[in-house]
């Protein structure tokens, strides 16, 4: 048995045939979100459907050429790809082409590439590169810190561009880190400071009559209850604790009543002064706020329509008004999910979120069972920056989470972020292939 | 120590997210048809299709009033923001460019981004000429329009106008919509449900800039327009355009019914107007001007003016008479002038004589003869009695009522009853010889010309008369039912010998009156009148029928501060018989005078 057949028989065909499966789903909706009512030519490279054939066939090639790389040339080029990315993204910022507000795009002719998209793939293998060396585990303050600095320096710089869709698709890789030994804790606090992160937008937005000050924001209220009631929460725990332990309790329930105080004022100042008032905006339409605006919600109202007139069974494929008929902005990017919701409807959209559910599950199962510390990272890393995006991106259309632009894996038009997608997991079908031959 | 256990946290976290979405979906797709029905407001949409609407021909099928293509020019000022060259517009129009920026800010102000109309039912021919340039201009477009044509300009006030619907119009029948058109006056409005038709309905999926792009459910939903039924009027086209080429230049009337069946030959109100002016980018101006006219163009005289009939009146008296008996044919009469003036050399007439010399004296005895008839004690109780009596009578002659309302725009007139001169006088204080003036047609009596002109219908007929009526046919279903109802006047047949007799006699007698109406070949029956007024000449009446004993055709003619009946009327009336019964023209010399006469007309010799 030769070495590449090797390969080929150890490739995991399940994952291949639902990417495969994925971009071909994605490819038949972006033809029919761009067909404008009109009959649609499969076989043409014309056209958004046809161009995106085109980028299937390419990442066919890439896939292939990754395919036939060593496992260890990416392991070795770890650190010198995360280097070279990190030139990268100081470059397109100097010299990048603003897209959608974002100076996110490489121009080459009529050509755009878009190098965050790769930058998710670097991240990945630095950070796989940096957790299975040294003592492997995120015991150490140092690695700990490594890691932070790992995933922020190509997160902050891509918030410069400002492309904060993908930002929080860095933010996932905190999944990896957790399964590495990062403190459980860090989820309750990220699930405490979204509490705290709703409660303050919530008040932030209402009007509330004081006395003495008169009508002012309802946050006041909330850091009035924060201060008060957490205060008397405190002393009630420590009245009721035992003496011995009074002074740690005390300790730490302060600082978690600061840190949440600190957090509420911080973000709320933010929103007041930081973020452009659309931006605001759409926020707030997010949480049902009343914005004054009727064309603010226009996006997710639109959205929201064209997936719920799916009904059970949809409109049929090539039959939705709503999406072909371009009521629904984006409609064969970001919002291409709402293709599927109006023309297959219930059962077509919803076997799509199992596809992604399966194909998540899939890659948790091939990172663990990798005897290489390395391919276990880095395939958290992977299933990680899907699940963001597919999180970000469904949420978004569902309007359970802002108006973000950030691609469905896989199934939105676009060259770069399909590109993106192949190349981070075709690198993870080849380590998962060695797996028997390589101990690392 | 060993985080693998962690791997079911992360795994779950993944499955409890895509349960959320599923259960999100599950809401937004399976719970309310919100979605559904928003999605349907958004992406569907009706067409109204207009009906065509019925045109109306003449009784012999020729066209009369058709439907034309017209342009609105509308204008959206959002879409116009870039680059409207505004003198370059104004030129192509041949506007004021101060005129063009107030329409265009007109049109802002009513809603940005709705196309407005600039210009209003632009004909064919001009929107030829600039309909190549439009494309010049960003945020103008047109718009067809079908509207009235009224193909030879004719019977102007009896086809009425065809304009847009008001507010009210809005608010009283669902069926117009804003900027539709419908009939406002005339038989347009009279047969507006026939000639409108049915809309159709179309439904249409639109793009979110609302163009259409492919029918809804496969057009299965969809309706055709159904289009208005065309009218057949009774009119003569060629009758028609006569009458009023003989009326240019006078004010006036001319009613010409065909007497056996009640048909409206002709009906002509002078002056008139091309009902085109109504129409196109001038309509207002047109509109105003002929509104604030001294002779009042827009007045149908020939329904609604009124007038003392005057010595016609006289044959209506001596026909009463004979039927309640109160004379017979050869009753005689002294020409008493101590009550009543009279004029002529005569002295001791019969009832024939006295209608051909228009005998005042004779009628006002016969008028006393049937009011104070004995029914009471008191002459006030008996005059009250008599003239109730006369009222009924004289109404079924069709005067003081619509004769059956079936011509758009008819007044009454008036004939006096004992309702009005207790009203005038006090109960019980008027007797005869207050109120005399009426028994030979002055006094309180009003009658319209088209009453006059069924008058010589109900005498040709010898005693009864059709409703007098313009549409012959509807929508190829005939004639509507009800249009022209028997009335009968109750006076016998015979009875009308001397009047008949009367009339022939003012037409073809030595120094009868009607003498300008003689026909070679063709036995006229006519009477001249005159209606008497302060401040100028008298108006020219004539009323005939023709031939006597086959009778074809009933006419009046009123032609304002004219003079006598006898000099205008008479041969107008003449003109137009002769038109209508014979194929050639008998005396010129009458249509040259007739043709050539307009108002003011000089004071008789
Ligand atoms: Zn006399």
């Amino acid at each position: 048995m030769s070495r590449r057949e090797n390969i080929r028989s150890r490739l995991d065909w399940v994952t291949i045939g639902l990417v495969l499966l994925l971009a071909v789903l994605g490819w038949l909706n972006i033809g029919s979100a761009t067909s404008g009512g009109e009959a649609v030519d499969w076989l043409t490279l014309e056209g958004k459907h046809g161009k995106q054939l085109l980028w299937i066939a390419v990442c066919a090639v890439l896939a292939f050429l990754v395919l036939n790389i060593e496992g260890e040339f990416f392991i070795r080029t770890s650190i010198l790809s995360y280097l070279g990315m990190l030139v990268v993204l100081v470059a397109v910022l100097a010299v990048g082409k603003v897209i959608g507000g974002a100076r996110s795009w490489f121009a080459f002719g009529s050509f755009s590439l878009q190098p965050s998209e790769f930058a998710k793939s670097t991240t990945a293998l630095m950070l796989a590169y940096l957790l299975s060396r040294g003592d492997g585990k995120l015991r150490s303050f140092k690695t700990r810190l490594q890691a932070i600095a790992v995933v922020g320096i190509p997160a902050g710089l891509i918030l410069l561009q400002p492309d904060a869709g993908t930002v929080l698709v860095f933010g996932g890789f905190v999944f990896a880190l957790y399964r590495e030994g990062l403190s459980g804790n860090v989820l309750v606090v990220a699930f405490a400071a979204l509490v705290v992160a709703v409660a303050t937008i919530l008040t932030g937005a209402a009007v509330v009559q004081y006395p003495v000050i008169g009508a002012a924001t309802g946050v006041y209220f909330l850091w009035a209850v924060l201060v008060g009631g957490g205060g008397a929460v405190i002393w009630f725990i420590i009245q009721s604790s035992l003496p011995r332990q009074r002074k740690r309790i005390r300790q730490w329930s302060l600082l978690a009543l600061i840190g949440a105080l600190g957090f509420s004022i911080a973000l709320h100042t933010g929103m007041e002064k930081v973020l452009a008032p659309h931006q605001r905006d759409r926020i707030h339409v997010l949480f049902g706020i009343d914005v004054g605006n009727p064309d603010a919600d226009y996006n997710i109202r639109h959205a929201k329509t064209a997936i719920g007139s799916g009904g059970l069974t949809g409109k049929g494929f090539l039959n939705g008004p709503m999406t072909a008929y371009a009521f629904v902005p984006e409609q064969e990017t970001d919002f291409i999910f709402c293709t599927v919701g109006e023309e297959w409807g219930f059962l077509g959209s919803g076997a799509v979120i199992l596809l992604y559910l399966l194909l998540l599950w899939r890659l948790i199962f091939l990172a663990e069972r990798q005897r290489s510390h390395f391919t276990r990272v880095y395939g958290y890393g992977v299933a990680s920056v899907l699940f963001m995006h597919v999180l970000i991106n469904v949420g978004m259309v569902l309007g359970l989470a802002p108006v973000i632009g950030i691609p469905l894996p896989f199934f939105s038009y676009g060259g770069s972020s399909l590109m993106g997608f192949s190349v981070l997991i075709f690198i993870l079908l080849r380590l998962d292939a060695e797996r028997f031959t390589v101990l690392r | 120590m060993n985080y693998k256990g962690r791997m079911w946290v992360i795994g779950g976290l993944f499955g409890f997210i895509a349960l959320v979405f599923v259960g999100r979906l599950a809401q937004l797709q399976l719970g309310s048809e919100e979605w559904t029905e928003y999605a349907a407001r958004l992406t569907e949409s009706r067409e109204t299709l207009d009906a065509a609407r019925g045109l109306m021909y003449d009784r012999h099928g020729k066209l009369l009033v058709t439907n034309r293509a017209s342009y609105d020019i509308l204008y959206t000022p959002r879409a116009a923001r870039q680059g409207m060259d505004t003198a370059a517009f104004a030129a192509l129009l041949g506007w004021e460019r101060s005129a063009l920026e107030a329409a265009f800010a007109k049109a802002d102000a009513y809603a940005s981004y709705r196309p407005s109309v600039i210009v209003r039912q632009l004909p064919a021919d001009e929107y030829a000429r600039i309909s190549g340039e439009l494309w010049r201009f960003p945020g103008v477009k047109a718009r067809t329009r079908a509207i009235r044509s009224n193909t030879a300009g004719l019977a102007a006030q009896l086809v009425g106008s065809f304009a847009e619907t008001s507010a009210a119009d809005l608010e009283a029948d669902p069926f117009y919509r804003l900027g539709d058109y419908k009939g406002k006056s005339g038989l347009e409005a009279l047969y507006e449900r026939e000639l409108r038709g049915k809309k159709g309905t179309r439904y249409h999926l639109v793009d979110v800039r609302n163009n259409y792009q492919v029918p809804l459910d496969g057009g299965r939903r969809d309706s055709l327009a159904v289009p208005g039924a065309d009218l057949t009027l009774t009119l003569d086209k060629e009758l028609q355009a006569y009458a009023e080429r003989l009326m240019q230049g006078k004010r006036g009337s001319i009613v010409a019914l065909e007497p056996a069946t009640g048909e409206v030959l002709a009906l002509v109100s002078a002056p008139s107007y091309h009902p085109d002016l109504l129409l196109g980018p001038k309509r207002g101006a047109n509109y105003d001007s002929l509104l604030n006219n001294p002779a009042k163009p827009l007045f149908n005289r020939a329904v609604r003016a009124s007038y003392r009939p005057g010595s016609i009146f006289k044959m209506v008296q001596g026909l009463i008479a004979l039927d309640e008996g109160v004379i017979q044919t050869s009753t005689r009469i002294p020409c008493d002038r101590s009550i009543i003036g009279c004029h002529g050399p005569h002295s001791y007439d019969n009832l024939t004589e006295a209608i051909v010399h228009s005998c005042n004296p004779y009628f006002h005895e016969v008028m006393r003869r049937m009011v104070q008839g004995r029914r009471a004690s008191s002459i006030f109780d008996d005059a009250a009695l008599g003239l109730g009596h006369w009222t009924e009578r004289i109404q079924r002659f069709g005067f003081g009522t619509d004769l059956g309302g079936q011509l758009p725009g008819i007044r009454k007139g008036l004939v006096p009853d004992t309702t009005l001169y207790d009203k005038f006088y006090g109960r019980r204080s008027w007797a005869y010889s207050t109120i005399y003036s009426i028994a030979i047609g002055e006094g309180e009596l009003l009658t319209t010309p088209l009453q006059i002109a069924n008058l010589a219908a109900i005498i040709a007929n010898r005693g009864w008369y059709r409703t007098p009526h313009a549409v012959r046919d509807v929508g190829g279903k005939g004639k509507p039912a009800g249009v022209d109802s028997l009335v009968q006047t109750g006076v016998e047949p015979e009875r009308f010998d001397p009047v008949i007799a009367a009339m022939q006699q003012v037409v073809e007698g030595a120094g009868g009156t009607g003498w300008r109406a003689r026909i070679p070949g063709i036995t006229v029956c006519g009477k001249t009148g005159t209606v008497q007024n302060h401040e100028a000449l008298e108006h020219s009446v004539f009323m005939a029928f023709a031939p006597r004993d086959t009778p074809e055709i009933a006419v009046s003619v009123y032609v304002e501060n004219a003079g006598s009946g006898g000099s205008w009327a008479a041969p107008i009336a003449a003109l137009l018989i002769e038109h209508y019964l014979a194929d050639s023209l008998s005396n010129p010399e009458r249509e040259a005078r007739i043709l050539a006469a307009r108002d003011p007309f000089p004071e008789a010799p």
